[in-house]
């Protein structure tokens, strides 16, 4: 200890504003002794060096082969672990360290589920070691193989039928984010001494359950920290200590997460909240000299090139849910401090000028934490490079700030979680559409026929009734939440037993706050379906078994996302209704309660399976994705909608709320100037206005109808679908449709 | 009389009605028939929906705080609003009462029926000059361009800002002594903040279709680069602000 404390205070940590963070493990307390907040604008940056041209360049190239094969390569006989690949490099990098021992080359996770590892590997023509079938099928269980042990008949039928969809029971629940900053600014030892100290303070406690698994994670951590540390040796680099430089504390920083993502196939591996972090070692540097503007851009670009190229092994299912290759790197940016300053850095510009300097990305999800109250050449250069890339999306700081902490970042798309403290388990979401229409059929699935949900006698009256429709919805979604919640209790018991994120939870706190997220899909369709069975006369047509298998609206009915109470305030019940049948619940290892409206890409595959709805929307139609308002039925612009959606209450669904919105250039305005303004007063007053999330895509359809053509001409055209960005080529063929015949607001 | 209006309809949009993000309210019902309009479902008053200046006030109300915070207005188009004069007059009135800054988007045809009170409550005109030679708005548009000139100049002498808007049709519009007409008459106006020079578009194609009415422009080419170039620089030749 002796000499870590005194090469920290003499070298890593010289020039530092000390605190309580030098004692304990604090980052935050660290950020905000040392950081400098910029209020100018984007001036100062730098373009890429002729190095990371290059660099980005070579591997553009290998991204098109990627796309022609699926993958690039695989590893198909190597279990990954932080230390299971020898290292691999890329030519000519700053920032060093692969998932595997080659660049996009994929790594298989069998202890999250054989099957899915098995079925991608055929997907792509390669085929599992027989020798690790082996171990995972004789010797060691897998997380799927836990889940399937304990799920009930009715959570099978469920899940089958797709009211309950998604779930993380054969991939990694994902929306953990590691603090990753941690590694850099202690360096590995020190992080030993704080969880061993941590798991010392349990010996007193009597040895119940609970107790002995926490020890057992804590020695897990314990672990994977060793592990982390010899796997930067295997790349020259002793993370022993803390980082003395910025480039040290960049490469320590991407140490850290590299671990993460070579031990967990999360469906989203979020880094967190670096910039303003890295900025403190970057500024130092620049101040002592020892770094150029320049030269702090090169290593952000690297760091930014390196988790482009994070790669994780799927199956053609998961792609039809979360299509593109997802894989969440989010990284959330700016934002306010809890004393009135800013956390805008200089570094935070320069995570958004590798939009620039490498062009337009799906990943990192670059996430802008924004309040009216960011500095103005900050808001003008976010809202700038939307408008040039629509790789950015927008969450409210001002909502997030005093419910977590001004140390919050987002997980995925829009799950907001403090970062070394709270972590989430993932619960993907139910179809709330097809709840109505079970509600209507009790409880036979519309589609199928079959009973899923419990056998309650069906509505059977000719026009549909608002009060029995709403009663027998209030009981079909007590049995949903309840089924749902026992689902997800069943899946994090058994992925914390068989496949523990040990690196990511060494990089937290213990204990650890745990949130339980749910969430809901096609809630626009049941908002609608309910208000047209009120506002206006609803006929049901019934099969011959008496199964309701249309509906037939007579006379109009308000539509949500017309910024109209009677349509809006159906939606904002919805939203409070399930959210209080789902904390009936317990929830796993004593969860928080909560849940988002978003769908990601899955909209489309939601509403695929499901039958024709009492809102007019015909059978198989996708839904809207997320908060949105179904297509077409947001008649009075995109402010009109976001309004609606800005009613949702934040503090019912605090996984989030998501807005996905395009809008055609010239619908911001007439020059770059006009559109940045413009685009910066509707942030401005949206956020104002509670809304939580906003997609901004700045585009015209004929680019994506030119893209569908000619995909090789537009190998970097980045679109936001709900939560995240994807390249849009490589979206299947009906989500690149479902996109195009979205909403386009010619203007705002 | 002031309490009913014919409303076709209301969004709120940016950019595109003028400056910032605006509730537009669109009036039905218009004396002109422009060869390349782009709403023709907003040609006859009875077609429109009565609406009472209270409802029109409370939709607006909705969007102050929005429109405060994101900076913009209200903005009155159609329709020619011009056609119904009193309910116009009332409904800025009420934006202006709501703190809103308020446009008035008007072909200037009718301008002689606006008040001096209904100016007092308009911030700014959006002024459609169609065509310069009269002959040519004659054939473009089936009225007058005398009205228009003599509206501009009553809004020059009273400073009230101007946004003046071409619409640039080839075939119809561009010829440059026509442009030249404009550029030079709207060179001698105080108060013109900005010319637009509008291209024509096809989006309201479909609408004619839906009301089985032929678009008599359905042949004619958007313009192309460099015609927008060339007609721009006549305005900017003539010492306009152009967008």
């Amino acid at each position: 200890m002796t000499t870590t404390t005194e090469r920290t205070s003499t070298t890593a940590w010289r020039r530092f504003r000390d605190g309580r963070w030098c004692d304990e493990i604090d980052v935050r307390g660290f950020i905000q002794a040392n950081y400098s907040p910029y209020e100018g604008d984007a001036g100062f940056l730098s373009g890429p060096t002729p190095r990371t041209t290059a660099l980005w360049h070579r591997l553009t190239e290998m991204f098109t082969e990627e796309r022609a094969r699926g993958i690039h390569d695989v590893d198909a006989s190597t279990p990954s672990s932080i230390t299971a690949h020898a290292p691999g490099h890329l030519d000519d990098e700053i920032i060093v360290g692969l998932q595997t021992d080659a660049p996009l080359k994929r790594a298989i996770m069998p202890a999250g589920g054989l099957r899915m590892v098995e079925t991608s590997l055929a997907t792509y023509g390669h085929e599992l070691d027989p020798r690790v079938r082996e171990i995972f099928t004789k010797y060691r269980k897998t997380h799927n193989d836990g889940v399937f042990d304990a799920y009930t008949a009715e959570i099978l039928r469920a899940r089958k039928a797709g009211i309950i969809t998604g779930l993380p029971d054969a991939y990694g629940r994902g929306r953990i984010i590691g603090d990753y900053r941690r590694v850099p600014l202690y360096g590995v030892d020190r992080l030993v001494a704080a969880k061993k100290a941590e798991r010392a303070a349990l010996d007193d406690l009597v040895s119940t359950e609970d107790v002995i698994r926490d020890r057992e994670e804590l020695a897990e951590q314990i672990r994977a920290l060793g592990e982390l540390r010899r796997m930067a040796a295997s790349y020259g680099h002793d993370i022993s200590g803390p980082a003395s430089t910025g480039r040290e504390a960049v490469q320590w920083l991407y140490f850290a997460y590299l671990a993460a993502v070579k031990e967990q196939n999360g469906a989203a591996m979020s880094l967190g909240r670096t910039s303003t972090f890295l900025d403190v070692y970057l500024q130092r540097d620049l101040d002592e000299g020892l770094l150029t503007e320049r030269e702090a851009q090169e290593l952000v670009d690297d760091l930014v090139i390196k988790l482009r190229i994070v790669r994780f092994l799927r199956t053609p299912e998961y792609d039809q849910l979360f299509s593109g290759d997802p894989t969440w790197v989010t990284e959330s940016i700016g934002g306010m401090g809890d004393d009135g300053r800013t956390l805008v850095t200089r570094t935070s510009f320069r995570f958004l000028q590798t939009l620039y300097n490498l062009g337009p990305a799906p990943e990192p999800n670059l996430t802008v934490l924004w309040s009216p109250r960011l500095p103005p050449g900050f808001k003008r250069f976010c809202a700038k490079a939307s408008v040039d890339t629509s790789s950015i999306q927008y969450e409210n700081d001002d909502l997030i700030r005093p419910r977590f902490s001004d140390d919050t970042a987002i997980a995925c798309c829009v799950s907001a979680m403090e970062v070394g403290r709270q972590m989430q388990l993932f619960g993907a979401r139910v179809n709330l559409a097809k709840a109505l229409l079970y509600a209507i059929n009790g409880g036979r699935d519309e589609m199928t026929g079959l009973q899923v949900g419990p056998a309650v006698a069906p509505i059977t009256s000719e026009y549909l009734d608002p009060h029995e429709v709403r009663a027998a919805f209030d009981r079909m979604t007590d049995w949903l939440a309840k089924t749902y919640v026992e689902a997800l209790n069943i899946i994090h018991y058994m992925h914390d037993k068989y496949a523990y994120e040990r690196i990511e939870m060494a990089l937290h706190d213990h204990p650890v706050q745990r949130l339980l997220g749910c969430g809901i899909a096609g809630l626009s369709v049941v908002a609608d379906s309910l208000s047209a069975i009120e506002h206006a006369r609803v006929r049901v047509i019934r099969d011959e078994t008496g199964l309701a298998i249309d509906y037939v609206v007579e006379g109009d009915f308000p539509k949500y996302g017309n910024n109209d109470d009677r349509a809006d305030a159906i939606a904002v019940e919805l939203v409070e209704s399930f959210m209080a049948k789902v904390r009936r619940y317990p929830a796993h290892r004593g969860a928080v309660h909560s849940q988002s409206v978003l769908t990601i890409t899955s909209n489309v595959v939601y509403g695929k399976h499901t039958g024709n709805t009492p809102d007019g929307r015909r059978a198989g139609e996708p839904f809207a994705p997320g908060a949105n308002p179904m297509n077409g039925r947001d008649r009075h612009g995109l402010v009109a909608a976001a309004l609606s959606v800005a009613k949702l209450p934040y503090d019912q669904a605090r996984d989030g709320i998501s807005l996905t919105a395009s809008i055609t250039p010239a619908g911001l305005g007439r020059t770059e100037d006009e559109q940045v303004t413009n685009l910066v007063g509707v942030l401005d007053a949206y956020t104002d206005a509670g809304g939580f999330h906003l997609n901004a895509n700045v585009l015209n359809r004929d680019t994506l109808l030119d893209a569908m053509a000619h995909p090789e001409n537009h190998p970097q055209l980045t679109i936001r679908v709900s939560g995240y960005a994807v390249n849009f080529i490589r979206l299947t063929p009906e989500q690149q449709r479902d996109v195009v015949n979205r909403t386009f607001h010619e203007s705002l | 009389m002031t309490g009913t209006g014919s409303v076709h309809s209301w969004d709120v949009a940016t950019a595109v009605d003028g400056p910032g993000t605006r509730f537009v309210l669109f009036l039905a019902g218009c004396p002109l028939r422009c060869r390349y309009c782009h709403n023709p479902d907003t040609w006859h008053e009875r077609d429109g929906r009565r609406t009472t200046v209270d409802e029109v006030a409370a939709e607006m109300a909705k969007y102050r705080r929005f429109i405060e915070v994101a900076g913009g207005g209200v903005t009155i188009s159609g329709g020619e609003p011009l056609l119904q004069p009193d309910f116009t007059a009332a409904v800025l009135h009420r934006a202006k009462q709501l703190g809103l800054h308020t446009a008035l988007d008007t072909s200037g045809f009718l301008g002689a029926r606006a008040t001096d009170e209904l100016l007092a409550d308009t911030d700014l005109v959006l002024l459609d000059i169609k065509s310069w030679d009269p002959s040519t708005y004659r054939h473009v548009t089936g009225g007058e361009v005398g009205p228009t000139l003599e509206f501009a100049r009553r809004l020059s002498a009273l400073r009230k800002p101007m946004w003046i808007r071409f619409v640039l049709v080839p075939g119809e519009t561009d010829a440059p002594d026509n442009v030249d007409g404009i550029a030079s008459f709207v060179s001698t106006l105080n108060a013109v903040e900005r010319v637009e020079v509008v291209p024509f578009h096809k989006l309201g194609a479909p609408k004619y279709a839906a009301l089985g009415i032929p678009f008599p422009l359905a042949d004619t080419p958007v313009p192309d680069a460099a015609l927008l170039r060339r007609v721009r620089g006549q305005f900017v030749d003539r010492g306009v602000p152009v967008s």
